[in-house]
């Protein structure tokens, strides 16, 4: 008796020896996800999203001596509505974050976010700009982190197989995007552009600075009697001390 | 050395032809006694002209004393004399050599200058970036917004007084972290674990974040009806937003297009969306930190650039090259010239339907030269190559198991001949090529050159510029190579300027490999490498090549004995070459849009930096 590389024996089912290598015994629930996740893993179609420089490897990645579509993955869509994987190929800046987001959720789950090379994982040498947001994950949750300046197109297949490796291991009875109680559960609050970027999950923390700024300035004000010019904005230099 | 840092441009043209920027110089003296002045500050060598005078000035320059080119407006932060500086760089485009260089002192709580535009329709970018960045108020700038960071953004992020939400020291490396060790982490400084910071006692309500307002009350709030005069039929303007997510924009970039049925009444370009505040961070790195974000700049062609802002440098710390290094030099900035332009040929291609067939074609040969590099420098596109007095390594010995003389011979005899060859057969003379961009986003002679366009662009428009051969850098006063001009100025032309620059580049290179050969073993830098630099002189330096996307400028300006540049400022060609944009799709379909983007060969990195 043969049993499939999938499930265990069933019981009282015989396969005949001619046949061991065409049969395969299952049940439905045993089936379904690797089947599942075999058809999706090997039909990832990134999003044409260029970021920065690592754009410019992530078409190496896909042009013919790296070859991506030995992954099923050549197929690099324009639109969000028919893209699986957003890659973050590059630094993401406050100005562009709003719109990242909001083409994340435009994108049909179950989508994945790989970010790749330094900027886009942590904001890598631009990090302290004022422009710039450190790390996409502040915004959206990542699968997979690729680390380079630029990742060469060999780390950034390395990245593209652990996330099929990731996806080897979901289910569909346990993947967020299939419960049916909160529908905008994968949704992201799509940040905005006020004096600086506003991450609207972070309202009441902003609330509360502004006022410990008011009590602070008030503060010095009492304190000097010829009050100085205000400061324009809250500098958050280092305390010496703490060093 | 101290010669060196005296000769800043303006005065560093050989003595033996007749020096016209001297000329120039002493003509405007004359004309304009009481008000320009030389720089009386120490390293220094441009004129000092009063703000009310500066119109008048510039008018001279541009069409009596020949000087009509404006490379670079700067902004800079005086801040110890209470002053805000804009410097501006104008050439001859007819006599080549160095700039005459503009310095205009105001007033730091009032900063006004007249704005250029009408004199160069080229400064308009760069007055709205001076304003968007230290807060210029250019008068009779027909469109003074902010450019790179968005309407609403609270502070002008480039006075030196303006702290960045993760701001830690004003000088790298931190002593936070080296070499004391106690690590900190930006994060945990900032009450949000963000890189945000808002004004004091700002509130959010919510009501505030429509920050476009301006920027569609230029182009679409007109939305008047047009009568179509043949058929008298009305038809409404209509707005459209491409990018900045689009196939076609070559990155973050985005067009605010207004539209009569298809045809383009208007267009404005609208960028920042990857400003990553290059120069903000310049002015804190050390002079050696910078070279590997210049690399980040035009990521396409990364060691040129290097060489740039090496050469700005150089002058100010009166490096002398060794000969092997400057054949390797030039060996490597043309090679990354033709991996570049190979890939705008095609992208071009990309954008006028012929998608990615003409880009893989030419792909396995730019593979070979990012292998080179890649042996060369460690690394296959940041190469962080180019070092103050030389270059960081010698030629490898063998790339990808071949011999490396024997890999650049049959690099540039054999390969990329035939590959170029190729693609000329294919593309050159194709029906849709030629249909599809003959005519289309024509520049005049004299538009380009009020526009201050450069590299290809300026040269597809009958313009014989080439830093190169204007303005001598390294060797190429040595080297035999033509400049190719063509003289229609339209998509076509910029095509064919950039194939024959291919060309051009491997005779370069096929020149320099003999040199190579016989330079071997000889030193690829000028003394010891080393780190910490000190420039020994005040002053200012302004280096330029030509990049494969144009003139490359880095504006550096330092103290004495320090450490880092007070103020580092990129003339990006990228960036100043889309002031034409909206002039050049005018009148043309939104199709057409795409391929004259694609023309101007944009990199977003330098666009935005």
């Amino acid at each position: 008796m043969t049993t499939s590389n999938t499930g265990a024996v069933a019981p009282g089912v015989t396969v005949p020896e001619e046949l061991s290598n065409n049969v395969m015994i299952t049940n439905i629930a045993k089936l379904l996800d690797p089947a599942y996740n075999w058809a999706r893993r090997n039909s990832i179609w990134p999003m044409v999203f260029g970021l920065a420089c690592c754009a410019i490897e992530m078409i190496c990645t896909a042009s013919s001596r790296y070859d991506l579509a030995r992954f099923g993955m050549e197929v690099f869509r324009a639109t969000p509505r028919q893209s699986d994987l957003m890659i973050i190929s590059g630094t993401v800046t406050k100005k562009m974050v709003p719109t990242i987001v909001r083409l994340y959720n435009q994108m049909p789950e179950p989508r994945y976010v790989l970010s790749m090379g330094a900027c886009a994982s942590g904001g890598g040498p631009f990090k302290e700009g004022y422009n710039v947001v450190d790390g996409i994950d502040k915004f959206l949750p990542v699968d997979v982190y690729v680390p380079g300046c630029p990742p060469t197109p060999q780390a950034l297949i390395n990245g593209l197989i652990a996330l099929q490796e990731k996806i080897d291991q979901q289910s569909i009875a346990t993947a967020p995007w299939y419960r049916k109680d909160d529908p905008t559960a994968g949704l992201v609050p799509i940040p905005v552009l006020g004096p600086d970027l506003v991450d609207l999950r972070q309202l009441d923390t902003i609330k509360r600075e502004a006022a410990k700024a008011m009590a602070e300035q008030k503060q010095m004000e009492e304190e000097t009697a010829v009050s100085p010019k205000p400061p324009d904005t809250q500098s958050y230099e280092i305390d010496k001390d703490k060093q | 050395m101290s010669e060196a840092i005296l000769e800043a441009p303006g005065s560093g043209a050989p003595e033996t032809l007749a020096n016209p920027v001297e000329q120039a110089i002493s003509a405007l003296k004359e004309r304009f006694p009481e008000a320009v002045v030389d720089d009386p500050r120490d390293g220094y060598s441009g004129l000092v002209v009063p703000a009310d005078k500066l119109t008048e000035v510039a008018l001279a320059l541009r069409d009596d004393l020949g000087f009509d080119y404006l490379s670079s407006v700067t902004g800079v932060d005086l801040i110890e004399d209470g002053k805000l500086e804009a410097v501006y760089h104008t050439y001859s485009i007819d006599k080549g050599g160095s700039a005459v260089v503009l310095h205009v002192q105001v007033d730091r709580d009032n900063p006004v200058i007249p704005s250029l535009v009408p004199v160069w329709p080229g400064a308009d970018f760069q007055e709205r970036e001076a304003w968007d960045l230290l807060g210029i108020q250019f008068d009779g700038h027909p469109d003074l917004r902010r450019i790179l960071t968005w309407d609403g953004f609270h502070g002008h992020p480039l006075r030196k007084d303006w702290k960045e939400p993760f701001y830690e020291e004003d000088t790298k490396p931190f002593g936070s972290r080296w070499p004391a060790g106690g690590v900190l982490r930006a994060e945990e400084l900032n009450p949000y674990g963000q890189n945000v910071q808002y004004p004091a006692g700002w509130v959010p309500t919510g009501d505030e974040y429509d920050v476009e307002t301006e920027m569609y009350a230029i182009t679409g709030a007109d939305l008047a009806y047009s009568i179509d005069a043949s058929q008298q039929m009305k038809t409404d303007k209509i707005t459209v937003n491409l990018g900045p997510q689009h196939p076609s924009t070559h990155g973050v970039f985005r067009m605010v297009v207004q539209l009569d049925g298809e045809t383009v009444v208007d267009l404005k370009p609208v960028m920042g969306y990857l400003h990553r505040n290059h120069e903000k961070i310049g002015e804190r790195n050390t002079f050696l930190g910078n070279i590997p974000y210049t690399d980040r700049l035009d990521y396409l062609s990364p060691i040129s650039n290097n060489l740039g802002y090496v050469l700005a440098v150089e002058k100010l710390l009166g490096s002398v090259v060794p000969e092997r290094a400057e054949w390797i030099r030039i060996l490597t900035v043309e090679l990354t010239r033709i991996a570049n332009h190979l890939w705008a040929i095609g992208f071009l291609l990309n954008d006028l339907g012929a998608l990615q067939t003409p880009m893989l074609y030419f792909y396995i040969e730019r593979e070979l030269i990012l292998d080179f590099f890649e042996a060369l420098t460690g690394a296959r596109m940041m190469n962080n190559y180019m070092r103050f007095g030389g270059v960081a390594y010698d030629l490898p010995d063998e790339i990808r198991g071949q011999a490396t003389m024997e890999f650049l011979n049959e690099l540039v005899h054999e390969r990329l001949p035939r590959a170029i060859e190729q693609g000329d057969n294919l593309m050159t003379h194709n029906e849709i090529v030629r249909a599809r961009s003959i005519g289309v986003g024509v520049l005049t002679r004299k538009e380009s050159i009020a526009y201050s366009m450069a590299g290809p662009m300026l040269r597809a428009s009958g313009v014989n510029y080439d830093v190169r051969k204007a303005e001598p850098y390294s060797y190429y006063e040595q080297l035999d190579f033509d400049i190719p001009v063509y003289y229609n100025g339209d998509v076509y032309d910029r095509y064919k300027v950039r194939m024959d620059e291919l060309q051009q580049s491997l005779r370069i290179v096929r020149q320099v490999l003999p040199h190579l050969q016989a330079t071997e073993g000889a030193p690829i830098i000028d003394g010891k490498p080393s780190y910490a630099i000190r420039t020994p002189q005040p002053g200012e330096a302004y280096g330029r090549v030509e990049n494969p996307k144009g003139e490359l400028g880095f504006y550096v300006t330092a103290k004495r004995r320090s450490s880092s540049p007070e103020r580092y400022h990129v003339r990006a060609p990228s960036f100043i070459n889309l002031t034409s944009l909206g002039k050049m799709c005018q009148g043309h379909k939104v199709a057409d849009i795409v391929v004259i983007l694609g023309s101007i060969d944009i990199v977003l990195g330098e666009v935005d930096r």
